[in-house]
C-alpha cells in the first residue's frame, strides 16, 4: 500500500518531485474554478441557512415576500450546499487526486472548464428557481428541470474526462482512493439521471415516487459524497504522515461492503410508511450491515494515524481530515441506530434527523474538503496559505459550531420525538419542546458562518498571493517537533 | 485490486442490485395503480382532484409545505399517528396514485396533513390560518402566507371572497384581504385532503 510513494528505481526523488509539480500545475485552472465557486456557494448556502433558522425562531421575519418564505429558503440552502458547495468541492478534489494518482498531467482541461461553467449556471438557475417558486418539493431534487439538466450536462463532461484520464494513466497499481473515485463517478450520473427522469421529467405515480426519492437521497450521501470523502482521507492521511495505510485487505473489505450495502439503505427513511414491508426490511438490514464498512474503515484510518496524533497539532490538513474521518464513523453509527425501527419511531419526523444530516454532510464531508483544500491549493497555486491564525480561527469556529449544532438538534429532536410518540401530549407541546433548541441552533449557525467568512478571506488572500513569500508550508504549531511538509510532497 | 474491469463490473453490479430492488420494483409494483369503485356507494377511490385542487398541489410544492408537514399515516405500531386522530387507517401506496410530486414528508414541525380536509373542512378557516397562523393557532411557528393574498381597497361593497380576519386585524381602514388564485387553489387542495375512504387493501383498524 505504499505504492503512492513508490516509483521505479530509475526515477530519482528529484525527478519525481518535478513531475508532481507539473501534474499539480496542470490541474490549476479547473481546480481553482471548482474550489472558488464552491466557496462562493458555501457563503450563499450559509446565509440561506441562517435565514431559514432565524425564521423558525421568529416566523414573522421577512414573511411579506414569497421568495423568502421558509419553505423555499430551506431547500435553497440545502441545494446550495449540496450541489454548489459540497459537490463542487468534491469534484475539484477528485480532479486533483485523479491526476496525482493516475500519475499523468491533467488532459483535456477544456472539458472540465466547460463542466464548471455549466455546473455553476445550473446551481444558480436552480437556487433562483426554488426561491421564485419553481422548486419541486422533492427532497434533494428540488431543482426545476432547466437547472438539473445543466448539472447533468456538466456531469456528463466530467465523466467523459474521467474515463479519458483512466485510459491514459500510468500502468501499475490502482490505489484505494481511485477505486472510490471511479465508483463515485460511475454511480452519480446513473443515480442523478434515473431519479430525475422518474420524478421530474416523466414522473411515475406518487406511490412509487417515495421509494425512488429516498433511493436517490440516501445514495447521494452514500455513493457520491462518502466515496469522495473516503478517497480523500485515504490519500491525505498517509500522505501527510508519510506512512502507508495500515491494511490493504481492510481497504478492500471496506470498499466492497460499502458498495453492496450502502446502495440498499434508502428505504429506512420511509419506515412505517405506505410501502411493502420487505422493501423497508431490506433497507433496515442493509443499514445494519453498514457496520462492516464503517468499522473496517475506522480501524484502518485509526491504525494509520496511531502513534502520530501529535501531528494534529501542526498540520491543518491532517486536523481537518482526521476530524472528518472520525465524524464519518460517528455519523454512520448514528445512522445505523436510526434505521432500527424501535429507535426510528422516536427520531423520525424530528430535528434529530437534521442533526444527523449535518453530522454526515458537514462534520464528515465538509471538514475533509476543508482539509483537502488546505493541502491542494498551495500546490496548485504555488503559494502558501497567508496566515496560520486565520486557519486556526476557521478550525475552531467550525468545529465548535458543528459540534454545538449536532448536540442541540439531537437533544431537541429527542424531546420532540418522545413528545410526538405520546398521544396524551398535545402536538403544540411537541413543538414547544423544540423552540429553545432551535434558538441555540441559530447560534451554532452563526459560528459556522463566521468560520466560513474567515475561510473565504483566507482563500481569497491565497489566490491573490498575499502575505510574505514562504518556503515552508503554513502550519499551526511553533513547537520544535513539527515535521517539514515539503510543497511537492 | 489492479484490474480496472473487475472494479468497474463490481461497481456496476452492486449498484444494479439496488436499482432493481428500490427503483425497478416500485416502478412496476407501486406506480401502476388504478382507482377502486366502492360497491356500496359507487364512489371512486381515491377520488379525482378538481382542476383547482390540482393547481393547489403545485402551490403546495412551490411553497415548500413538505419541509414541516408530512402526509402519511403510519402503520400500527409506528408512532401515535392514529391515536392523534390524523386518520382512520394507515395510508397505502394507492392513496398517492394521483399525487405528483408525492408529499410524504420527513418532518413534523407542523401536524400531519393526510386528512386535514376532514379535520378542517372550512375554506375560510384555512384562509385565516394561512394569513395569520399564530392567531388561529397560538404557539404556531408557521410563517404567514401573506404573499398569496392581496390587500385591496374596498370599492362600494366588500367583496365576497374577502377573508374575515380575527383580531388583531391590522388591515388599514377601507381595505380588505382577498385571496389570489393561488391561495384559492392551495385551499381547495387542502380541503380535498381526506383519505378516510375505504380501500380493499387498507382495512380500518379495530377501535
Amino acid at each position: 500500500m505504499s505504492a503512492i510513494l513508490a516509483h521505479p528505481a530509475t526515477v530519482t526523488p528529484e525527478m519525481e518531485k518535478t513531475r508532481r509539480a507539473l501534474i499539480d500545475e496542470s490541474t490549476r485552472l479547473p481546480v481553482i474554478l471548482f474550489y472558488g465557486s464552491a466557496v462562493f456557494w458555501l457563503l450563499i448556502g450559509s446565509l440561506l441557512a441562517l435565514l431559514a433558522s432565524f425564521k423558525l425562531n421568529e416566523p414573522t421575519l421577512l414573511n411579506q415576500w414569497g421568495w423568502l418564505t421558509f419553505g423555499r429558503v430551506r431547500p435553497a440552502h440545502l441545494n446550495a450546499v449540496v450541489y454548489g458547495w459540497a459537490s463542487a468541492a468534491g469534484i475539484g478534489t477528485s480532479l486533483w487526486l485523479m491526476a496525482r494518482l493516475c500519475r499523468t498531467p491533467l488532459r483535456h482541461s477544456k472539458l472540465l472548464i466547460g463542466a464548471a461553467i455549466f455546473w455553476n449556471i445550473g446551481v444558480l438557475l436552480g437556487i433562483l428557481g426554488i426561491l421564485s417558486g419553481d422548486g419541486r418539493s422533492i427532497e434533494w431534487l428540488e431543482f426545476p428541470n432547466y437547472a438539473s439538466f445543466m448539472l447533468f450536462v456538466a456531469f456528463g463532461l466530467i465523466a467523459v474526462w474521467a474515463i479519458l484520464m483512466f485510459r491514459f494513466r500510468e500502468p501499475g497499481h490502482i490505489y484505494v482512493s481511485q477505486w472510490y473515485l471511479l465508483a463515485a463517478f460511475l454511480w452519480f450520473p446513473w443515480l442523478y439521471s434515473t431519479a430525475n427522469i422518474l420524478l421530474n421529467f416523466q414522473p411515475i405515480q406518487g406511490g412509487g415516487q417515495g421509494a425512488v426519492n429516498w433511493w436517490y437521497g440516501h445514495n447521494t450521501l452514500g455513493l457520491w459524497f462518502t466515496p469522495i470523502g473516503l478517497a480523500t482521507a485515504y490519500y491525505l492521511i498517509p500522505k501527510v504522515l508519510g506512512r502507508p495505510i495500515h491494511s490493504y485487505y481492510l481497504s478492500i473489505l471496506g470498499f466492497w461492503s460499502l458498495a453492496l450495502f450502502y446502495s440498499w439503505n434508502g428505504m429506512h427513511h420511509l419506515i412505517g410508511g405506505p410501502f411493502p414491508a420487505w422493501l423497508i426490511s431490506a433497507s433496515v438490514v442493509a443499514s445494519v450491515m453498514m457496520f462492516i464498512p464503517v468499522i473496517t474503515t475506522a480501524i484502518n484510518h485509526h491504525m494509520t494515524v496511531r502513534g502520530n496524533f501529535q501531528a494534529l497539532k501542526w498540520s491543518p490538513t491532517l486536523r481537518f481530515t482526521v476530524f472528518g474521518a472520525m465524524c464519518y464513523t460517528l455519523a454512520s453509527l448514528q445512522g445505523i441506530s436510526m434505521a432500527i425501527p424501535s429507535l426510528n419511531v422516536v427520531t423520525h419526523f424530528t430535528h434529530y434527523t437534521v442533526g444527523h444530516a449535518h453530522l454526515g454532510l458537514y462534520a464528515f464531508f465538509t471538514m475533509i474538503m476543508f482539509g483537502a483544500m488546505y493541502y491542494i491549493l498551495p500546490r496548485v497555486v504555488g503559494w502558501e496559505w497567508p496566515s496560520a491564525r486565520l486557519i486556526r480561527w476557521h478550525f475552531w469556529l467550525v468545529a465548535i459550531g458543528i459540534g454545538m449544532m449536532v448536540v442541540v438538534l439531537t437533544l431537541g429532536g429527542l424531546l420532540q420525538g418522545l413528545a410526538l410518540l405520546d398521544p396524551d401530549i398535545t402536538f403544540m407541546a411537541s413543538l414547544d419542546y423544540t423552540k429553545p433548541w432551535l434558538f441555540l441552533r441559530s447560534i451554532s449557525g452563526l459560528l459556522l458562518t463566521a468560520g466560513h467568512i474567515v475561510f473565504a478571506v483566507s482563500f481569497t488572500l491565497l489566490l491573490l498571493k498575499a502575505g510574505a513569500t514562504r518556503s515552508e508550508p503554513t502550519l499551526f504549531a511553533t513547537d520544535q517537533d513539527r515535521q517539514p511538509e515539503p510543497l511537492n510532497a | 485490486m489492479n484490474r480496472m474491469p473487475v472494479i468497474v463490473i463490481g461497481v456496476f453490479l452492486t449498484f444494479l442490485s439496488s436499482w432493481l430492488g428500490l427503483v425497478a420494483y416500485p416502478y412496476f409494483n407501486l406506480a401502476r395503480y388504478t382507482p377502486v369503485v366502492d360497491e356500496n356507494t359507487g364512489d371512486i377511490n381515491p377520488p379525482p382532484l378538481s382542476g383547482l385542487a390540482e393547481r393547489g398541489q403545485q402551490v403546495y410544492a412551490s411553497a415548500g409545505c413538505i419541509y414541516c408537514h408530512s402526509q402519511q399515516v403510519r402503520q400500527i405500531g409506528y408512532g401515535s399517528d392514529l391515536a392523534r386522530g390524523w386518520g382512520s387507517r394507515p395510508t397505502v401506496a394507492r392513496d398517492y396514485m394521483r399525487e405528483s410530486p408525492v408529499f410524504l414528508g420527513t418532518m413534523r414541525t407542523g401536524p400531519d396533513l393526510t386528512n386535514i380536509g376532514a379535520r378542517q373542512p372550512s375554506a375560510m378557516w384555512h384562509h385565516q390560518h394561512l394569513y395569520q397562523p399564530a392567531v388561529v393557532s397560538p404557539g404556531s411557528i408557521m410563517p404567514s402566507y401573506r404573499y398569496l393574498y392581496e390587500t385591496r381597497k374596498i370599492e362600494g361593497q366588500r367583496s365576497a371572497e374577502a377573508i374575515d380576519l380575527l383580531p388583531p386585524d391590522n388591515t388599514p381602514e377601507g381595505y380588505e384581504i382577498v385571496p389570489t388564485y393561488e391561495a384559492e387553489a392551495l385551499v381547495a387542495y387542502l380541503v380535498s385532503l381526506n383519505r378516510n375512504y375505504p380501500l380493499p387493501e387498507a382495512p380500518e383498524p379495530p377501535q
